[in-house]
C-alpha cells in the first residue's frame, strides 16, 4: 500500500479530466433538469411547471410497466450469469496452452458492437432460416419471437447471457488465478472435498471480483437498450421495451421533453442509488 | 472430473461461436438461398455481400467513420487520464474521494438519459455530425473507465521510482514520459483496449450524433435493415466485418488481458 502525500497541486493534473468529464455529464444533466420542470408550446418559450412532470411519470402505468420488465429482466440474467459464470471459470485449466485460446473465444462476443449482437440474433433465432427458431420449432416448441411474448423474452436473455456471460468468466477466472498452489496443495493433504475447496479457498477469493461483477452486470442490463432494441424493437407490443427503450421513444420518437427529462432523472437516480450501496458494500468489504 | 470441466468449457465456447458461425454462413449465401430455407451451410457459395460493401461508399465510409472517432476517442481519453490517474494513485488532495466516486458515477449513467441534451450541446458547439463529437461524447464513460484502470495499475509501481528520478534532477514531465510511462506500458495498453472496445461497441450515442457525413457503420446497418427491406445477406456480411478490429485488439492484449479483469477495474 503506497502512502501519500498531501499535495493540493495535483487538481492540476486532474483538471483537463474534471473539464471533459464536465462537459459531458454536467450540461446535459442541467438541460435534462430543466426540461424536468418545465413545459412549451412553441420553440424557445418556456414556463415553469414544477413537478407536475415527476407526478405524471410516477402514476403513469406505462412507467410502471417498463420498471417492473427491467427489474426482472435485470433479475433473471444475473440469477443465471453469475452462477454459470463462476462454473465455466472454475472450469478453465489453470495453466497450459488453451488458456490464452480460451479466453480470446470467450471475449469474443464483448467486442461486437451492440447493435450487430441485435441483428446477429435476431438471424440466429428465425423462426424459418435461423439455426435457433429453426431449432426449437423442429423440437415441437411452437417458438416465434416476433409474435409471442414469451418466445422475446426467452431471446432476449438468452443473447444477454451469450453476451455477457464472458465478463463474469474472466473476472472469476482473474480472482482464481490469484490463489496460491500452495493453498490446494495445503486443501489436499488435509483430505478437503472439492466443495470444501470451493467454499473455504476459491468463494472467499472470488468475493471481491464477484462483486465487481455483480455491479457491472447490474449496472450494464439497467441500462440496456440497443440488443433488445434492435432484436425485438420492443415488441411483440410492449412485452420487452425496457426502460431505455421506452425512455428514447418517448424524447425522439414522440419529442415529449418533459416527461422524458422526469424519467431520465428519476431512472439516473434509481441506478446511481443502487450503485451507491454496491460501492459502499464493496469499500466495506475491502477494509475488513 | 476432468472431463466434466473439458465438457463444460466446450460446450459453453460453442454456445458462444454457434451465432457466430450462422452470421458467417448467412453472409455467405445468395440472397435466394436464404429466403430459399434452412441450410447448414451455403450450397451456392458467394463474396457478393462483401462485394457491394467494398464497392459501396456508403458502406465502408461507415467504417471508417466508426474507426476514426474510436481511435480519437482511445487517444483523447488515455492522454487525458494519465496525469489524472497519476495523481489520484501519488496524491491525498481536497476532495479526491468524492471526486472519484463523481467520475465514476459517470460509467453509471444510461447513455438513453444523455441522447437529446447532448445532440444539443454539440450542434451548438457547431461539432453535430463529426466524428469528433461522437469521440468527445464517449468520454462520458471511457474518461473515468481509463483513470480508474490506470490508477491500479500505477499502484503497483513503488513510490521510491519517482523519489529517486526527482533526485536525479529529473522535471516532472521529463520523469513521466521517459521513466514512468514505460514502467506501465502494459497498463495503457489494457487501458488502450477497454477504451476502444467501448467505444467501437456502442451504438446509441454515435447513431444520434450523426447524420450524413460522420455516419458510424452501425447506424448504417440499422438504416439499411429499415429501408432496404430485409436484406439478410448484406446484413450479415457488414456484421461479420464488425468482428475484425475486436478479433485485432484482442490478440495484441491476449497476454493482459487477465490481469486488466484481476485488477476488478472495468
Amino acid at each position: 500500500m503506497i502512502t501519500k502525500t498531501v499535495n493540493q497541486k495535483a487538481w492540476f493534473l486532474v483538471l483537463p479530466v474534471l473539464l471533459i468529464v464536465a462537459l459531458n455529464a454536467v450540461i446535459p444533466l442541467m438541460t435534462v433538469v430543466n426540461y424536468s420542470v418545465q413545459d412549451t408550446f412553441s420553440p424557445g418559450v418556456f414556463f415553469f411547471e414544477g413537478t407536475k412532470w415527476y407526478k405524471e411519470v410516477l402514476s403513469s402505468p406505462r412507467f410502471h410497466g417498463a420498471l417492473g420488465r427491467q427489474f426482472l429482466y435485470t433479475a433473471i440474467i444475473l440469477a443465471i450469469e453469475i452462477p454459470l459464470g463462476v462454473l465455466v471459470a472454475l472450469a478453465m485449466p489453470r495453466k497450459g496452452p488453451w488458456v490464452s485460446a480460451c479466453l480470446v473465444l470467450m471475449a469474443l462476443p464483448l467486442l461486437i458492437p451492440w447493435n450487430v449482437v441485435g441483428a446477429m440474433w435476431n438471424i440466429f433465432a428465425l423462426p424459418d432460416i435461423g439455426l435457433l427458431g429453426y431449432g426449437l420449432n423442429w423440437l415441437g416448441f411452437d417458438y416465434n419471437y416476433t409474435q409471442q411474448p414469451v418466445s422475446a423474452w426467452m431471446t432476449v436473455i438468452l443473447m444477454d447471457v451469450w453476451h455477457w456471460t464472458s465478463l463474469v468468466v474472466l473476472l472469476a477466472y482473474a480472482g482464481l488465478s490469484s490463489i496460491p498452489d500452495a493453498y490446494y496443495q495445503a486443501a489436499k493433504i488435509d483430505g478437503a472435498s472439492a466443495f470444501a475447496v470451493f467454499r473455504y479457498i476459491q468463494l472467499p477469493k472470488m468475493k471481491r471480483v464477484l462483486i465487481i461483477a455483480l455491479l457491472l452486470r447490474f449496472m450494464d442490463s439497467f441500462m440496456v437498450y440497443t440488443e433488445p432494441f434492435v432484436l425485438t424493437g420492443g415488441g411483440p407490443g410492449n412485452s420487452t421495451t425496457f426502460l431505455s427503450i421506452d425512455l428514447v421513444k418517448a424524447a425522439i420518437g414522440e419529442f415529449n421533453l418533459g416527461i422524458a427529462a422526469a424519467m431520465s432523472i428519476l431512472y439516473f437516480l434509481m441506478t446511481l442509488l443502487v450503485c451507491w450501496v454496491f460501492y459502499t458494500a464493496m469499500m466495506r468489504g475491502e477494509e475488513s | 472430473m476432468r472431463g466434466a470441466k473439458i465438457a463444460v468449457v466446450f460446450v459453453y465456447i460453442l454456445f458462444l461461436m454457434l451465432p457466430i458461425y450462422w452470421l458467417l454462413n448467412m453472409s455467405f449465401k445468395t440472397t435466394n438461398e436464404i429466403l430459399g430455407g434452412f441450410s447448414w451451410y451455403p450450397q451456392e457459395f458467394t463474396l457478393e455481400s462483401y462485394k457491394t460493401i467494398f464497392t459501396d461508399s456508403t458502406w465502408y465510409n461507415g467504417y471508417l467513420n466508426s474507426l476514426s472517432y474510436v481511435l480519437m476517442n482511445t487517444v483523447i481519453s488515455v492522454s487525458l487520464a494519465l496525469p489524472a490517474a497519476y495523481a489520484f494513485s501519488r496524491y491525498r488532495f481536497l476532495g479526491d474521494k468524492h471526486l472519484f466516486f463523481w467520475l465514476l458515477s459517470n460509467r453509471m449513467a444510461p447513455p438513453a438519459v444523455f441522447v437529446l441534451p447532448f445532440v444539443e450541446l454539440y450542434s451548438a458547439l457547431n461539432l453535430f455530425d463529426t466524428p469528433l463529437a461522437v469521440a468527445l461524447a464517449h468520454c462520458l464513460f471511457n474518461v473515468p473507465l481509463a483513470v480508474w484502470i490506470l490508477e491500479g495499475f500505477m499502484s503497483g509501481v513503488p513510490r521510491e521510482v519517482d523519489e529517486t528520478a526527482y533526485i536525479d534532477g529529473y522535471s516532472f514531465p521529463r520523469f513521466f514520459i521517459k521513466i514512468f510511462m514505460p514502467l506501465i506500458a502494459a497498463g495503457i495498453g489494457v487501458t488502450a483496449f477497454f477504451c476502444f472496445m467501448f467505444s467501437w461497441v456502442e451504438m446509441l450515442l454515435a447513431k444520434n450524433l450523426t447524420s450524413v457525413a460522420a455516419k458510424p457503420i452501425v447506424a448504417v446497418m440499422t438504416r439499411t435493415a429499415s429501408t432496404a427491406g430485409y436484406e439478410l445477406g448484406l446484413l450479415a456480411a457488414a456484421g461479420a466485418l464488425t468482428l475484425i478490429p475486436g478479433v485485432v485488439v484482442i490478440w495484441f492484449v491476449r497476454k493482459h488481458i487477465a490481469k486488466g479483469f484481476a485488477l476488478g477495474r472495468v
